[in-house]
């Protein structure tokens, strides 16, 4: 049954017509997808969902060897990427540590070396809560932090990042104040919540399903302008669609989601930045992907070319800005 | 019982010629990756990784698990025959292992190794067959608190047995913390002691240090000695083993300490290397024959091969159950699961019980499988005792190098080897303890981690330390333990017995 799927999808790819230029641009050796983070995390999985779908449908000649350079919160990655200075045969697998990183840590990139190549999927935040937690919303839960005057502990990934970030819009927006504790990854931090050992997290989806299915945690809402896509249930009563929004609840955060970024290395011909384009285009079309996306719980939103380099640049200014406020700026 | 019925189940799903097959694969590349210094356990299955995508999950966690125990048996023998350990948990085994070794006990050192690692695996084995749903329960009642008391309680297990000089231990120490802290901070988000160096940002990998400290420091030493190879031939006869083996039992203090720390660490999850380290000290502190450690004392190579074992066993179930991996083999699978479809957790047990048990019930198999490989093997590696020092030093050399670059394929990491193995020699040469840099290299950066949160927790109290009875019984031990010194010569001075008084014995 799922050999006829993926035999009918090859088939389909096969049949649309592959653009054909004259300076056209081909890999002639091994390529390497590097990701900006450890092994097993969201950017490992993502790196890996992406490498199965171009060697099951065979979308390129080279084999891919996926090499994880987690070093320095994954600046590693990008120092080792930038220094294949014209080589398209290496590739970058970010989030948006890409332009974030700079700018909090002293590190020898900018995000303006790089030459982005698509975005292929957003990954969401929720507000978690302990199952038993006798919270229901949004605006309850962070009514009873601003009373407990900053003794309620919400645990996240790593530090002055996505998580930490989030943490603080919602204190503007709701005037509670947190300790936040950083740990190594989303998934310490869910196992700290089911253990009652802080009182929230803003965790992604997959790095909390396991907990919720067994309702140890609970996500209040997500921060997303619509609800997730309608799915199987998760837990006995609950799909991923069934979580409402905050903004639904009376946030003041419009949304709030990290991209997961595909890069080349500066100088590399304009001609592979587009095969490379063309390539992800193809995998984000595979039933691979689709089951990737399913499972992990992610938005999948293929963007390229101007509208990526537009999307970089207005969030690059937005969190710029609360850096700027945190103090957190180095750069 | 419940989980005796899945387990039977688990048999059913594990012993096909097809698993039984992936098992004897999977653990001769893990003694071959075992055996090289530096190319460990976790390099090994994240290479063989893309294989498993188009495998059946069960059958893929059965080849990578399988590496995982041949990885762990490989990292010893080169500890014993070459006092270069293989894996960083292997460390501690060098300690008593080579000095058997020297003294013509090769045979046995490696049959004590094998078969109380065995030993050590079956209890972890055992202990998650059995109690999966109350261990994690318990291990949910661990944060920050309750893990830095772990790592304390590791650390002041082992220190102070250097004996020799208080001061060079306490530089030793010192110098791994430092090193530990290179990099990026987890709790500030900030890097540290970089330098504005690139090469740095990654901080500085154990696997490298291990490989200079040992592999390079050890052959710079061999050959001022005169270019002798110290190792010993080690031929392994049935009758060798099974004389060995008939031992074993009269060293059942040992064996069951060391499982026990080894569990422990492995569920806590201090990881294997710190569980042997643990188990070494303490054995050494309170073992009948601590005068004998470090000159070849057989409970010497039991105690840390046994909790080496136990841990990385045991650290499966958090990665099962909870989502959070005991080591660092365990974080890489972890994300193999995710390829696979499965989702760590609670419900993972519950959902697909299939791959749990067929998992459990290869844990068994697998490491039978391992003991009876790894000692097929050892005539093979003892061979190259007798091939002259002139042409197998240089390959030792190639082979440590190649380890170093297989950690992160970088070339830093060349000179990092080649500097600490520098930095091994200068240490022997003037007789500083090199066990204690590497425990806190391991270590150190989690631990800060652990006391930080803690720190952030309690908004600067250190009575976080004594808030539950859970916390506080750990780190009361850990008191104890390092100020044990002074209790000995107390209870001595008022009750006139001869106490645990650690001699004063050389800890290479």
């Amino acid at each position: 049954m799922r050999l006829a799927v993926i035999v009918a999808a090859v088939a389909a790819l096969g049949a649309s017509p592959a653009p054909l230029s004259a300076q056209e641009w081909k890999p002639t050796k091994p390529v390497e997808f590097v990701g900006a983070a450890g092994p097993g995390g969201g950017t490992d999985i993502f790196a890996r969902a992406v490498q199965l779908a171009i060697q099951n449908h065979k979308l390129i000649d080279q084999p891919i060897l996926v090499a994880n350079k987690g070093g320095g919160s994954g600046a590693e990655a990008f120092v080792y990427v930038k220094a294949a200075t014209g080589d398209p045969h290496k590739l970058v697998f970010g989030t948006s540590n890409l332009y974030t990183l700079p700018m909090v840590a002293k590190v020898a990139f900018k995000h303006t070396d790089f030459l982005p190549v698509a975005a292929m999927v957003f990954d969401e935040f929720m507000l978690w809560v302990k199952g038993d937690a006798p919270y229901s919303d949004y605006k309850s839960y962070t009514a009873a932090a601003k009373s407990a005057n900053g003794t309620y502990k919400m645990a996240g990934a790593l530090s002055k990042d996505t998580d930490q970030t989030l943490t603080r819009y919602i204190e503007k927006d709701t005037g509670a104040k947190f300790i936040y504790i950083p740990y190594r990854s989303g998934g310490e931090a869910s196992v700290q919540l089911s253990g009652g050992h802080a009182n929230s997290h803003v965790n992604n989806p997959s790095e909390s399903v396991g907990h919720w299915k067994a309702g140890q945690v609970k996500p209040l809402c997500v921060f997303a302008k619509e609800r997730m896509p309608k799915g199987a249930k998760v837990t006995e009563t609950q799909g991923w669609s069934d979580i409402p929004t905050c903004k639904e609840q009376g946030a003041g955060i419009e949304e709030y989601q990290m991209p997961r970024t595909v890069s080349l290395p500066p100088g590399s011909p304009q001609a592979a930045v587009e095969f490379w384009a063309g390539v992800f285009k193809k995998v984000s079309e595979t039933p691979e992907w689709k089951e990737y996306l399913e499972r992990t719980a992610q938005t999948g939103r293929y963007m390229a070319g101007a509208d990526l380099k537009a999307f970089i640049e207005t969030d690059e200014k937005r969190t710029r800005k609360v850096y700027e406020d945190e103090g957190w700026l180095v750069n | 019982m419940d989980n005796l019925g899945s387990l039977f189940h688990g048999f059913g799903v594990a012993l096909t010629w097809y698993h039984v097959a992936l098992m004897l694969v999977g653990v001769l590349l893990g003694i071959l990756v075992g055996v090289l210094p530096g190319l460990g356990a976790p390099n090994g299955v994240t290479i063989l990784m893309p294989l498993t995508f188009t495998m059946d999950p069960v059958s893929a966690i059965i080849l990578l698990t399988s590496m995982y125990w041949g990885a762990l048996f490989g990292g010893s023998t080169t500890s014993i025959l070459f006092n270069i350990p293989g894996e960083p948990s292997s460390v501690a085994t060098t300690f008593d292992g080579h000095p058997m070794a020297k003294q013509g006990q090769a045979v046995e050192a490696l049959s004590f190794a094998f078969l109380s690692a065995g030993f050590g695996a079956l209890v972890g084995v055992i202990v998650i067959t059995v109690l999966s749903g109350w261990v994690t329960r318990f291990a949910l009642r661990f944060s920050s608190p309750e893990y830095f008391a772990v790592y304390f309680l590791a650390f002041a297990s082992f220190i102070g047995l250097a004996g020799a000089n208080p001061v060079k231990t306490l530089v030793s120490i010192l110098l791994g913390f430092a090193f530990a802290t290179v990099g990026m901070d987890t709790i500030s988000g900030s890097l540290r002691l970089t330098f504005g160096f690139d090469e740095l940002l990654r901080g500085i990998s154990f696997l490298i240090v291990v490989i200079g400290l040992f592999g390079i420091g050890e052959l710079l030493l061999t050959m001022e000695e005169g270019l002798k190879f110290e190792g010993v031939k080690a031929k392994v006869s049935l009758s060798g083993v099974l004389a060995t083996l008939a031992r074993l039992p009269r060293y059942w203090v040992a064996l069951i300490r060391g499982s026990l720390v080894g569990v422990w660490m492995g569920i806590t999850p201090g990881g294997p290397t710190a569980a042997s380290f643990m188990s070494y000290g303490l054995a050494k502190r309170f073992s009948r024959r601590r005068a004998n450690f470090g000159k070849g004392e057989p409970e010497g190579v039991i105690a840390p091969e046994t909790a080496d074992h136990g841990a990385g066993t045991a650290a499966m179930l958090p990665m099962l159950a909870l989502g959070i991996p005991g080591s660092a083999t365990a974080a890489v699978m972890m994300g193999g699961l995710m390829i696979w479809g499965l989702n760590p957790g609670p419900m993972l047990f519950i959902e697909r019980p299939d791959f749990v048990w067929g998992l459990i019930a290869s844990m068994y198999l697998g490491n039978v499988v391992a003991v009876v490989l790894v000692l097929a093997t050892v005539p093979l590696f003892a061979a190259i005792l007798r091939i002259p020092f002139a042409i197998i030093g240089p390959v030792i050399v190639v082979v440590c190098f190649i380890g170093a670059w297989t950690v992160g394929a970088s070339k830093p990491d060349l000179w990092f080897a080649f500097f600490f193995g520098l930095v091994g020699y200068v240490f022997k040469k003037l007789d500083y303890p090199v066990a204690p840099l590497v425990l806190a290299l391991v270590i150190g950066d989690k631990a800060e981690d652990a006391f930080r949160q803690s720190m952030l927790m309690s908004q600067g109290s250190l009575r976080i330390f004594y808030e539950n009875p859970l916390v506080g019984t750990i780190t009361t031990l850990a008191i104890l333990l390092v100020t044990w010194p002074l209790w000995a010569m107390l209870i001595e001075r008022v009750w006139g017995v001869r106490t645990a008084r650690v001699q004063p014995v050389d800890l290479e």
